[in-house]
């Protein structure tokens, strides 16, 4: 039996609040070996990064370890001395952060970043650890790095600057690596050729894996075991396999059935989100934490506080009743909603048709002569990655920027620019709910006052109507009525979105945008708002420009996909064809990232590993010639036609579709063999 | 870099320019003519008719400005009537002297303001800084003359070791200059230090805080390498800016400390002018001092270029 | 601070009463101004002479029973002149801060709101009266209006405004890239609803702060325009009038400097505390 690299012996980590001590973690004991790969998940708050904080002993000034060991090769991290800390930390303990934009000092150029760790704990000269950190980017895939290293980082991309984080971190050759959340902040197609960089790192390194994340599937993909984090606690633990196909927690089985599969649509099943919130950490009971949102609680519960029990040869669950846990899936035959009249959109009159619309920001092109209809009660999803013009395209429509050329219609009425030189009928008919809970609300407003002036703008009702209409509102999105004399700031992020959606609807619109609604909130959350949004339009027939960054949510909700690219709508159709072969390569790369859940590995990623230009160099031709494996003469050169595969489905691509359709279908089929599913040493 | 230094060349071009029709609409366009001001209420009006046509003031506004520029670029900055003599070398001869003044000020202040809130920052909430934050606080807000007053109440006539004129008798030698120059010296760095002080404390602080600091710790490097490699430069970004702000201060503090100590420079000049009202003057100071000022400004913002690659490099590379 | 992160051991340090952050130095500052302002409103009554009264055969005395803070060349008492000489800078200093407010927040909140050219021609204007040392300023500016009260506080809010403007766009910028700004946007609100309603109470904390700095050096503006001649003519008492003017005693009669000095020292300090523990207590 090995020892263990790292072991977390009943570590309690509290936060000094005000006069109180509030434990951030509570008794956490889990252990990663040589060679394995750990994955920690939970929603925002459970715990997870101050637990990855402690593992280099870098806590907030009013954070401290009240209980509990934090062991390294079996030596205790808060006994040591400054120095022998220093000798560890960047050397044998390194880590990747989330925001890699932050995380690089602005001012000193990659390469020194890099060669500071050689030169510091190698004791290299300058010229040995230039060379050497050159070396390593090399080995995390930079194509160039001499120029590279001469850059600094805000001259890098998002994807680039984490490889330059990466770098930093192996470049000591580390026995643990400790990450952080290290592909949330970046786009999916990035991600996934990050996340194969890791996969391809275990093998040529021997460094364990300390990986936190809030994406279970992610977790899937690079990890040998995983421990699932709830409100502070380790609630479940387990081999990838054990829990991904049996989990063993109610609350984990739950977060399960919040994430849409890709492929499951609106019209096969709701959602189920998760009641309820995170209880308060200040003020727990003595029962089971996840008790009050529990589908299978029962009088213990309440009672008993559970400790981690066995619920397999390597599982541990900490629930009484985990043997009843729920299996994913079973737990929801909520039945789904009927498709949107689509059936008869084409012979109806478009609710919103653009034609032509542009919008340049000095010599930047952000929108390109974009086309498109939306019929009423439709849902159309809007996919593609930051930059490809997808919220400039929503600003437009809702009037908040004006296009620099085309026209936008609505009922076939051509509208004005800006919203303040539409009719007030036009406003109302277009409203809009946004990305950031935290900027939606007005923060010095009550709720009273924030629906109560939509009301009267939008529906022109006034006095005692105005407030009946407001509470209506708020019982429509489910809030209780008492919230109605608070502040925004009472106010969680998955309520204030709720409130947000109210608001959108206080003059009954025809069209609501929907601008990354839920990617701000964790998945339960997101799920309730999901079926919310879906019942408002059960009722009211909206229709709804649903965009967003993530596939599966687009694809369960849509009634009609667009992918953009650098402004241009680039492929179009029904959401059930879109993502079946034949697509635009772009869109296949895009799918390729994705990561899924499932027992099985993903197809290897598409790589797109030239970063996107930006919109102010957009290349000539086809805008995606830069970055597709597949582009060839005419590409370069002239604008890509329309092909049309029937159904209402265009792509615009160089390539014919049969072409396309045959070697997609191909590489669909060839997908990587299933790896059999890594398990560490066993101990 | 070149674009950028090119641009707040520009910038200060368009400065100098606002602030010279401001200086000359102030000195000819607001109410109450320039004879009657020089003559005093009680002269008898054809007198003040006729030194107006002598001075030019009775033509339109638009072309006196545009002499009144023409004779500023050639050096031409008219005479003073209270010393009868040319304005341009009389100021230019002032100035040196209070730059000697100012500069000895900077000199002292920068270094030690940005060292003490350096350490204070790293030290947070400890004896220094909660002291020297206190202190600061309450001698940062005085003005100069109150500060040089009790200077001089305890150094110059009570301990009576510092000399109370800031000008040294003629053919003293360097020491005597300086000792001459320690109480004026030391009431501008109390006027300036404050502020300086607590910005370099607080850019400090958050660069403490910063991701990248973090990233710096968390490679196992040694305190005294994370701050002096990756924090300070990156803290001394805003308080560089700070300090082309302070010039401004700085000039004003002149105006009070020069009369206090009885000092022959710029800003004891502009004071004599605007209370003898002695306008070719007063306007030449001013002009003056916010040439300075603007070329302060100037160094300020190169020094910030200098210093952030990000500037240095243009908006636009990638 | 980069040592202390290492130490996730040390205890936390209880306090058992806490009262909100910044309140204590808040209060004792604004007592500190509000003895000024009661001795400035009482000193008719309460001072021992009036304070022009000239008694040459009291002429530059120290300290007594008699002449609390001794005479000056003249024979005045300086006790009553101290205590009348509060009143014109605790009369020009709030006069002139909330004029240099109104118009920095409109200045600041148009600016902020409209952007484009307008953000660009104002505020490159603003940054050219700026580029004058305010003290400059003041003096061009009161030599040709004449010195005087109304003067001096026209001056002196005049020349703060662009500072508080540049607060004020500042802050509002931020807040009006959010979203909820937008969805005022697509209601139809008016550009005058959406910065009055809207933005102005987003900007209220890091108003009422400038605000608190500005009277600070209000103070300190209105007293060295005091004591350069500028500010209100001899003989009415006034703090910075007097060090000027007694200024040639300095070795002789230093009472006659000194107690105006510490008046002005005392006002200073006092706005200084309660803005630094009103920042404290608004932006923790």
């Amino acid at each position: 039996m090995t020892a263990p690299l790292l072991e977390l012996d009943n570590v309690t980590i509290s936060y000094q609040r005000r006069r109180d001590l509030v434990d951030a973690v509570r008794n956490v004991s889990l252990v990663v070996q040589p060679g394995e790969a750990y994955g920690l998940v939970g929603e925002s708050g459970c715990g997870k990064s101050t637990l990855a904080m402690a593992v280099l002993r870098y806590l907030p000034r009013n954070g401290l370890l009240t209980s509990g060991h934090v062991l390294f090769e079996g030596r205790d991290l808060f006994t040591m001395t400054a120095p022998e800390l220093r000798r560890i930390r960047g050397d044998r303990i390194a880590m990747v952060y989330q925001n890699p934009g932050s995380a690089l000092n602005p001012t000193i150029r990659v390469g020194a970043q890099v060669a500071e760790v050689y030169r510091h704990h190698r004791g290299l000269a300058h010229r040995a650890a230039t060379e050497a950190a050159l070396d390593m980017l090399r080995k995390v895939r930079i194509s160039e790095p001499d120029r590279v290293a001469a850059l600094y980082p805000y001259q890098l991309s998002g994807g680039m600057q984490q490889r330059v984080v990466i770098a930093m971190a192996l470049a000591s050759d580390p026995a643990l690596l400790v990450l952080d959340e290290p592909t949330t902040a970046l786009d999916a197609t990035v991600q996934a050729d990050i996340l194969d960089l890791f996969q391809d790192l275990r093998g040529e390194l021997k460094a364990s894996i300390l990986f936190i994340s809030h994406n279970l599937a992610v977790v899937q993909q690079v990890c040998d075991r995983i421990g699932v984090m709830y409100a502070g606690e380790l609630i479940e633990q387990g081999t990838i396999r054990e829990v991904f196909q049996r989990p063993r927690h109610p609350y984990t089985a739950a977060l399960f059935d919040c994430i849409p599969d890709f492929g499951v649509r609106k019209k096969d099943r709701r959602l189920a989100g998760i009641a309820g919130g995170v209880p308060d950490l200040a003020d727990l009971g003595t029962g089971c934490l996840y008790e009050p949102r529990c589908l299978i609680s029962r009088t213990v519960c309440r009672v008993d506080h559970p400790e981690l029990m066995r619920a397999g040869t390597r599982h541990l669950s900490r629930c009484f009743f985990h043997m009843e846990t729920p299996l994913p899936g079973s737990a929801a035959p909520l039945a789904g909603v009927a498709q949107s009249p689509e059936n008869g959109r084409s012979d109806r009159l478009p609710l919103l048709s653009l034609n032509k619309v542009g919008r340049r920001f000095g010599k930047a092109h952000i929108l390109d002569e974009i086309d498109l209809e939306i019929a009423p009660g439709e849902t159309f999803g809007l996919v593609g990655e930051s930059g490809s013009g997808k919220s400039t395209l929503a600003k437009v429509i809702a009037g908040l920027v004006p296009p620099s050329t085309g026209t936008v219609a609505l009922n076939n009425e051509r509208v004005a620019g800006t919203a303040s030189r539409r009719t007030r009928r036009q406003r109302r008919d277009v409203q809009m709910v946004f990305q950031t809970p935290d900027a939606t609300l007005n923060p010095k407003k009550r709720l009273a006052s924030i629906l109560g002036r939509a009301v009267r703008v939008l529906a022109g009702l006034t006095g005692r109507r105005k407030r009946d209409r407001s509470s209506a509102l708020l019982a429509d999105v489910q809030l209780p009525p008492k919230m109605m004399t608070a502040t925004p700031d009472r106010l969680s992020g998955g309520q204030r979105q709720r409130v947000a959606i109210a608001r959108a609807f206080a003059g009954d619109p025809k069209l609501v945008i929907l601008d990354e609604p839920t990617s701000a909130l964790d998945v339960s959350v997101q799920a309730s708002i999901l079926n919310l949004l879906l019942d408002l339009q059960r009722e009211s027939e909206v229709a709804y420009l649903f965009i967003s960054h993530d596939l599966a949510v687009v694809r369960y909700l849509s009634d009609r996909i667009g992918v953009m690219y650098l402004g241009e709508i680039v492929e179009i159709g029904p959401a059930e064809r879109v993502f079946r072969p034949p697509f635009h390569p772009y869109t296949q790369s895009l799918i390729a990232a994705v990561p899924r859940l499932g027992t099985e590995k993903p197809a290897r990623p598409v790589s797109l590993d030239v970063a996107p230009s930006g919109p102010a160099d957009r290349p000539s031709g086809c805008p995606f010639h830069t970055r597709c494996p597949r582009a060839y003469d005419p590409c370069r050169t002239e604008a890509p036609p329309w092909r049309d595969a029937g159904e209402g489905y265009m792509i615009r691509c160089w390539i014919a579709l049969d072409a396309l359709e045959a070697s997609q279908t191909a590489a669909l089929r060839t997908r990587r063999k299933p790896d059999p599913v890594r398990v560490g040493p066993r101990p | 870099m070149l674009r950028f230094v090119g641009r707040r060349v520009l910038l200060l071009a368009f400065t100098l320019a606002v602030a010279s029709v401001l200086i000359f609409a102030i000195t000819n366009v607001l109410p109450g003519d320039v004879a009657r001001i020089i003559l005093g209420p009680f002269a008898p009006q054809d007198a003040v008719t006729r030194l107006n046509a002598e001075l030019g003031a009775d033509r339109p506004v638009v072309v006196r400005y545009a002499e009144w520029l023409a004779g500023v670029a050639q050096g031409d900055w008219g005479r003073s009537y209270a010393f009868s003599t040319a304005v341009f070398p009389l100021v230019l001869e002032r100035l040196g002297r209070s730059l000697l003044l100012a500069g000895s000020g900077l000199a002292v202040l920068v270094p030690l303001a940005i060292a003490s809130g350096v350490a204070a920052a790293r030290r947070e909430g400890g004896l220094f800084d909660r002291v020297l934050s206190t202190v600061s606080l309450a001698v940062g807000a005085l003005p100069e003359f109150v500060t040089g007053v009790f200077l001089i109440l305890v150094f110059g006539i009570w301990l009576a070791v510092l000399p109370i004129q800031a000008l040294p008798p003629d053919g003293a030698g360097p020491l005597t200059v300086a000792a001459h120059l320690v109480l004026p010296v030391g009431c501008l760095v109390l006027l300036l230090f404050a502020y300086l002080f607590r910005m370099t404390r607080a850019s400090m602080i958050e660069a403490l805080a910063a991701d990248y600091t973090r990233t710096a710790t968390l490679k196992g490097l040694p305190p005294r390498t994370v701050v002096w490699r990756h924090v300070l430069r990156n803290a001394l970004l805003p308080t560089v800016t700070v300090i082309g702000a302070q010039i401004g201060w700085l000039v004003g503090g002149l105006v009070v400390v020069e009369t206090l100590f009885k000092y022959p420079g710029i800003g004891s000049l502009i004071h004599f002018a605007a209370t003898n009202k002695d306008i070719p003057l007063l306007v030449g100071c001013s002009l003056a001092i916010t040439f300075v000022f603007a070329l302060g400004n100037l160094a300020a913002d190169v020094l910030y270029a200098v210093l952030n690659p990000r500037v240095r490099h243009g908006r636009n590379a990638h | 601070m980069a040592e202390t992160l290492i130490d996730g051991r040390r205890g936390p340090r209880r306090r058992r009463f806490a009262p909100a952050r910044g309140t204590i130095p808040l209060a004792i500052g604004l007592a500190m101004v509000l003895v000024w302002v009661a001795t400035a409103i009482g000193a008719p009554w309460l001072a021992p002479y009036p304070p022009a009264e000239i008694d040459f055969l009291a002429i530059s005395q120290p300290p007594s029973a008699l002449h609390w803070f001794g005479t000056d060349q003249l024979g005045r008492d300086m006790a009553s002149r101290v205590m009348h000489g509060g009143t014109y800078v605790l009369t020009i200093a709030p006069a002139a801060t909330l004029l240099g407010l109104v118009l920095g927040a409109a200045i600041g909140l148009v600016t902020a709101w409209f952007g484009s050219w307008v953000d660009e021609v104002v505020m490159r204007v603003l940054d050219a009266v700026m580029a004058f040392p305010i003290v400059i300023l003041a003096m061009l500016a009161l030599t040709f209006l004449g010195a005087g009260t109304g003067n001096v506080i026209l001056v002196i809010g005049l020349v703060f405004a662009p500072l508080i403007a540049r607060t004020v766009r500042a802050a509002a910028l931020v807040e009006a890239r959010k979203e909820y700004i937008q969805a005022a946007q697509l209601r139809g609100e008016g550009s005058l609803y959406i910065m009055a309603v809207e933005l102005l109470p987003n900007v209220r904390g890091p108003l009422i702060v400038e605000g608190t700095v500005r009277l600070g050096y209000a103070v300190f503006t209105s007293a060295t325009l005091g004591f350069l001649g500028l500010g209100v003519q001899p003989p009415t008492p006034d703090w910075g009038l007097m060090v000027s003017e007694n200024q040639a005693l300095l070795t002789t009669a230093p009472w006659t400097v000194l107690f105006p000095a510490l008046g002005i020292a005392w006002v200073v300090v006092a706005i200084g505390l309660a803005a630094d523990g009103l920042k404290e207590y608004l932006e923790p």
